[in-house]
């Protein structure tokens, strides 16, 4: 009884600023979403569902197709990049990997947007990579490298590219050596090793990495404000206009419901994903090895034949 | 109990916060844009009438009117708002009359500014500064531009090098402005045929820049930028090549005004501050520090001569201001405005 009480007592400020700041908003959200603006902004609190049947209008849905793909090629690419950095992490020596973990989240140390902005001094038509690339003779004409989307793409990656490494790193470090070790004993080459047992196994810090840089990329609009230079509308722009240039609260509800919608689902995909690993994670593991050894009998019996 | 005692603690702490928190109430709130005023106005202010005021901030026209519709108005003494804001403020019922008996200073003003159309008489609000809107360009690297189209349809030189401003009032003035209409106008059809020139338009400028345009005339990455006048004048600072002009079709006219909301507790020390903005000393303040038009005649004409030189689109008249078309709230049909913006900053 005593140690429940405290318990609850140890729990309560964070389940209450978690109740103040996070399920009340969401309420007020959701709620709001099923009114109309005033003429002069304010709400109307005229219950209807036009918001939901505004929102799936081809601009709108549009906007939203976009910042899904957007986030998407940022999560793919940073994925790309980040697996290798990870995997070669946990491959260095014990104690040189917590430096090259530091190195990694050292660009945490300076701002969001002085980071977004360093973007804007390389990467403008007067900016370092065109110079440069006109001093040396590459290119005659500058590169429009900035204000599309390459530029956000670019921004986003960046700037979440640690989190992911950090996820990677985390689950490949998890797996016990001895898993890998046993595939190689069973004959498979590495890239079978790596494909079949290093990979599902840190599908985890996979889902993870993913799941982070695209729900923070899919609502972001720094990012395509400033390296888009406005051309680029994502969803994240839209709400932050509706609530602050067109004063239409309840339609900027509705789209960050539909949003928090969205990342709700993924979340919940990933969730699904990390469960699925913890709790099949031996009998997997054996099946993929019992497999590998079918394959290194298989090809001890093509060599014996040969 | 330690837990209970450590808890009874932060209670403490907070409602002594918040406590500290009230006792500002006795002090003038005014609200305007960040670097609008001289730094120190709250202790010039103090020192003048010895009432205790504190500034807050807003980004936007946009964003103080949500703070002020929610709150209707309280927490508030004198807003600095653009002049369709006034007008939506006062159809809204939130702002109190201004009392002219309680700001001598408005023998400062010039006759024109008491002929303002969203306010005529300066019943509800007293204007700040004024100005337009226009075309700021890089003299050195291309002619002088004309029209809204050299804007909208750039030469092939100038495609990729020109920037407009996203503002949803700003951006759609553009279109009309080209298309030879109203920049207050209601019609569904010259909305769309805007839109459509807009659209177009989108596919030759590098961006849209509302902030730092005069910034990349500075560094060459553009060379024509859609702009206010006075924010032309930072790049002319750095500059002497960049240079304003109003195209030929016209352009709009906007006010920034001080207005005072009806459920200020402070009125009678809200008009005190009014009165000391429009002061001559501090109307000489905007036009050597934000470089832009005061209605203020006094401090106007006492402008050293060298800095009209300088930067010639201060030194334009009152007539030449109050030449082109004012902006005005657009009431219902703001919501066809948002849309079309929408529409056009989603386009490919």
């Amino acid at each position: 009884m005593r140690n429940s009480s405290r318990n609850w007592l140890l729990i309560a400020p964070g389940l209450g600023w978690l109740a103040l700041f996070m399920v009340i908003p969401c309420i007020l959200i959701f709620a709001l979403s099923f009114f109309e603006r005033g003429v002069y902004g304010g709400v109307d609190y005229n219950f209807n569902f036009e918001n939901f049947q505004r929102a799936f209008d081809p601009i709108y849905l549009g906007i939203l197709l976009d910042s899904i793909r957007i986030a998407g090629t940022a999560t793919l690419v940073a994925i790309l990049l980040a697996y290798p950095a990870a995997y070669a992490i946990s491959l260095a020596p014990r104690n040189k990997q917590t430096t090259y973990l530091f190195l990694i989240m050292l660009p945490f140390w300076s701002n969001y947007l002085i980071r977004t902005y360093a973007w804007i001094v390389l990467l403008n038509r007067e900016g370092l990579i065109n110079n440069s690339l006109e001093a040396i003779g590459v290119i005659n004409e500058p590169l429009n490298l900035l204000y599309n989307e390459f530029s956000v793409i670019t921004g986003l990656v960046y700037n979440y590219l640690p989190f992911v490494v950090l996820a990677i790193y985390s689950s490949i470090s998890k797996i016990n050596p001895e898993v890998r070790e046993a595939s190689e004993d069973l004959g498979a080459p590495a890239w079978k090793t790596f494909l079949r047992v290093t990979l599902p196994l840190t599908a985890p810090g996979v889902a993870a990495g993913s799941v982070f840089v695209f729900v923070l990329s899919v609502g972001n609009f720094i990012t395509p404000d400033l390296l888009g230079g406005g051309r680029l509308q994502m969803v994240g722009n839209l709400i932050y206009d509706q609530f602050l240039s067109a004063r239409d609260w309840p339609f900027g509800a509705t789209l960050s419901f539909i949003l928090i919608g969205i990342m709700m689902m993924l979340l919940f995909a990933q969730a699904v994903v990390v469960n699925r690993q913890n709790t099949d994670r031996t009998p997997k593991v054996k099946e993929e090895l019992e497999s590998l050894k079918f394959d290194a009998s298989m090809t001890q019996q093509e060599k014996a034949h040969a | 109990m330690k837990l209970l005692k450590s808890l009874g603690v932060s209670v403490l702490t907070l409602s002594a916060v918040l406590a500290s928190a009230s006792s500002m109430a006795d002090k003038l709130v005014i609200s305007n844009w960040d670097g609008y005023m001289p730094a120190d106005m709250m202790e010039r202010f103090k020192k003048a009438t010895g009432i205790d005021a504190e500034l807050a901030l807003h980004a936007t026209n946009e964003e103080i009117m949500g703070k002020v519709v929610a709150s209707k108005g309280k927490g508030y003494d004198v807003i600095f708002v653009s002049s369709p804001f006034v007008e939506a403020l006062n159809k809204l019922d939130l702002i109190a009359d201004i009392d002219h008996s309680q700001i001598p200073n408005t023998k400062n003003l010039y006759k024109q500014a008491n002929n303002l159309k969203y306010d005529k008489g300066n019943k509800m609000s007293m204007p700040y500064a004024w100005g337009t809107t226009g075309l700021c360009y890089r003299a050195d690297l291309m002619d002088e531009p004309t029209s809204w189209n050299d804007l909208l349809k750039p030469n092939d030189k100038l495609k990729g090098k020109v920037t407009m401003l996203s503002t949803d009032r700003w951006l759609m003035a553009a279109g009309f402005l080209s298309l030879g209409h109203s920049v207050n106008t209601a019609k569904q059809s010259e909305i769309e045929a805007a839109k459509d020139v807009l659209i177009e338009a989108k596919k030759s400028i590098l961006a849209y820049d509302d902030a730092t345009f005069y910034a990349k005339l500075v560094s060459g990455e553009a060379t024509m930028t859609h702009a206010w006048d006075g924010w032309c004048n930072y790049g002319t600072a750095e500059n002497p090549n960049i240079k304003y002009t109003i195209p030929k079709e016209g352009t709009d006219m906007w006010v920034d005004t001080m207005v005072i909301p009806k459920n200020s507790k402070m009125k009678k020390e809200a008009h005190a501050f009014i009165n000391f903005v429009l002061s001559q000393d501090i109307g000489v303040w905007i036009a050597n520090n934000v470089m832009y038009k005061t209605p203020n005649e006094a401090a106007m004409s006492s402008l050293d001569k060298e800095l009209l030189k300088a930067y010639p689109n201060l030194a334009m008249t009152p007539d030449q201001i109050m030449a082109q078309e004012q902006l005005r709230d657009l009431g219902k049909t703001q919501k066809a405005y948002t849309k079309a913006v929408t529409e056009i900053l989603a386009s490919n």
